[in-house]
């Protein structure tokens, strides 16, 4: 069904536009475009000049190693991420949706770790597995782990990994519940008749219907992990141990905010945006195709 | 094929509440049967309970000779047409039909076989490859009967299949879904609150209200020998007048202005003396030339055309009253003296609302 409103002029229309556009413009556009500007740029040490030096930044990041280490280390992150919260997220969704005494509780439970700030989830996380005080790091411990998160990368990497799943959990769990509400019951009913028992039935029936959903929040996703795990990065493990938690967004921050290579920064921070276009854009383009019914 | 069985079936709510009462009922094998009753009366719950969508809380029900209580729905070799449909809207309709055959493991060449002939019976042999959304109501109707032909279950259940159809469509339907009645002769459960598609579609109707039967018969004998007022009234449009009296002699009942009607006492049970309600269908009553002075009079105000028949509004022996007659009779006088065949008189137990008539 199609909806659309008809202006007389185009006057109108154009002016209610316009608050949206001006933020946009404000706090988007103009922001990239002064990063795509400042990337060009290059300082000297103390800051004293600067100089127009077209691409030189970005031929440095291509031949700096430590950089694509950065890169592998984000699509670790980000998969696991992604994969893990929507894996949970639905799994508890299908678990809410059934009819079982105390539901709106449980429902309401799961939806609280998505209002906390990222640094504070972060926080969280960092003391339960506090090598010397955390109470989970001394189960670890108690089981034979040699846990340590400061020193071992990639108990840092699980770390951070977890803290940045369950506080993405409680959005995905929201909108696959709305998904699995969206179904018409008389269909799993139809299907129930239909000889497929609950397993088959989730994977014919129930999981293609809620595909849309998915899909919407693997975009989504991808997003939440690219940008908005800094906080909890920055609070769990600041990068370390030895770059093994540096994801791109947090080098971004590192060397320019930290290490003041504000040209270097900028051209990361393009790259990081040209990447995050480019994967959103090869998900409508392919993944979406496939999901509509 | 095979014969629905249900005896003492009842269904209790957690709240307490009683959505089926206790229902004894035998569907033939081979039987189109009808639940029909208005919404709430638990028809359409006796049907998910038949299909179990729902638990039995108390009775037993049996699908051929076998008690299906705690039996799950894939195994009681049943299928189901649902109000909306409930089409798989991301398979195809090819794969909507062969679904419930793909989960038995029937083998391809015979799934092939019957979507390829149920699409032929239902003429929907062009849209197999096409989407539920891209199919108007009519066909998507078709698609879902198409589901249930191809699992060629013991029985087909129906929840008010019709009702999401327009009304040309749906008089088109109810008529293909006899045919095909009487192409399969499958034991078949049809559950509506339209009283036409009751008539016109089923072998046996029984009609529903609060949680009980009221009637069982073929659908003239509910028509003819309406069991109880409720019933009485719910079937036949317009609905049956009904005015109390009081029965004056045998064969006589008397008016509330004194006026009367005769009955036939051979086949209703009634005493002089007795407080009855009357009912007499509209298209049971007949306007009269020189009546009696004991004659009831209609004194009618408004009139609908419905083309072949005309409906006199008004009130007779102080109560609202309508009369059908043959619409070529011209400018009827404002009253009339109305008369009744003594077999078209119903009486009904006042307290109860059950028939008098013997039997």
């Amino acid at each position: 069904m199609e909806r659309r409103a008809l202006f007389g002029g185009k006057l109108l229309p154009y002016s209610l536009l316009l608050p949206q556009f001006a933020i946009v413009v404000v706090f988007f556009y103009f922001p990239a475009a002064q990063a795509v500007w400042q990337s060009l740029l290059m300082q000297d040490a103390f800051g004293i000049s600067t100089e127009f030096v077209w691409f030189e930044n970005y031929s440095i990041l291509a031949s700096n190693p430590e950089y694509y280490k950065t890169m592998g280390t984000t699509a670790v992150f980000s998969a696991l991420v992604a994969f893990l919260s929507l894996a949970i997220g639905l799994l508890l969704a299908v678990m809410a949706d059934k009819q079982i005494k105390g539901a709106t509780i449980y429902k309401t439970m799961l939806i609280w770790p998505y209002a906390v700030a990222p640094a504070v989830a972060g926080v969280l996380w960092l003391f339960m597995f506090q090598p010397s005080l955390g109470m989970l790091a001394k189960m670890l411990r108690g089981w034979g782990i040699d846990w340590n998160p400061l020193l071992n990368g990639n108990h840092a990497m699980i770390l951070v990994v977890l803290a940045a799943t369950w506080k993405q959990i409680s959005y995905n769990f929201l909108f696959f519940l709305a998904g699995l509400a969206a179904i018409p019951k008389s269909v799993i009913e139809a299907a129930a008749i239909d000889g497929a028992r609950p397993l088959r039935r989730f994977w014919t029936i129930v999981f293609p219907l809620l595909s849309p959903t998915a899909f919407f929040l693997l975009v989504v996703n991808i997003v939440y992990v690219f940008f908005d795990t800094f906080g909890i990065i920055d609070s769990v493990t600041g990068g370390g141990p030895a770059g093994n938690t540096t994801t791109m967004v947090y080098k971004v921050y590192a060397d320019g905010k930290l290490g003041s290579d504000l040209g270097g920064s900028a051209a990361q921070s393009v790259v990081l945006m040209v990447i995050v276009i480019a994967l959103t854009a090869i998900q409508f383009k392919f993944v979406e195709r496939k999901v509509q019914y | 094929m095979a014969s629905v069985i249900l005896d003492k079936v009842k269904k209790v709510y957690a709240g307490g509440v009683e959505a089926v009462k206790g229902i004894t009922l035998t569907i033939p094998n081979g039987n189109f049967t009808v639940l029909l009753g208005p919404s709430g009366c638990g028809k359409s719950t006796l049907l998910r309970m038949i299909a179990g969508l729902e638990h039995i809380s108390s009775g037993t029900i049996a699908i051929g000779d076998r008690t299906v209580n705690d039996v799950e729905p894939a195994e009681r070799d049943i299928a189901m047409v649902f109000q909306n449909y409930a089409l798989y809207p991301h398979m195809s309709v090819y794969d909507n039909m062969a679904y419930g055959l793909r989960n038995r493991k029937t083998p391809q060449a015979e799934i092939e076989r019957r979507v390829a002939e149920a699409a032929r019976m239902l003429a929907i042999e062009p849209y197999l490859q096409r989407k539920p959304r891209a199919l108007s109501g009519g066909q998507r109707q078709r698609v879902a009967m198409g589901r249930a032909i191809v699992r060629e279950p013991a029985a087909f259940l129906f929840d008010e299949p019709l009702s999401n159809l327009d009304a040309k469509l749906r008089v088109q339907m109810r008529l293909e879904i006899r045919k095909l009645h009487n192409r399969l002769k499958a034991t078949s459960i049809f559950v509506t609150h339209d009283q036409v598609e009751a008539m016109t579609l089923a072998d046996q109707v029984v009609v529903m209200n609060g949680g009980q039967i009221e009637q069982t018969g073929t659908p003239l004998e509910i028509y003819r020998r309406p069991a109880s007022k409720f019933v009485a009234t719910f079937i036949g449009s317009p609905a049956m007048n009904l005015f109390s009296g009081t029965v004056a002699a045998p064969g006589q009942v008397a008016l509330a202005d004194g006026t009367k009607l005769a009955f036939d006492a051979a086949s209703i049970d009634a005493k002089p003396g007795m407080k009855v309600d009357v009912g007499v269908r509209p298209e049971d009553a007949k306007a009269e030339t020189g009546g009696s002075r004991e004659t009831p009079v209609l004194k009618w105000d408004v009139t609908e055309e419905l083309g072949a028949t005309r409906l006199l509004h008004g009130t007779l022996a102080g109560e609202p009253f309508v009369l059908a007659m043959p619409a070529d009779v011209t400018s009827p006088a404002k009253e009339l003296a109305v008369g009744a065949v003594a077999g078209a008189v119903h009486l009904f137990d006042p307290g109860t609302g059950r028939s008098l008539r013997r039997g």
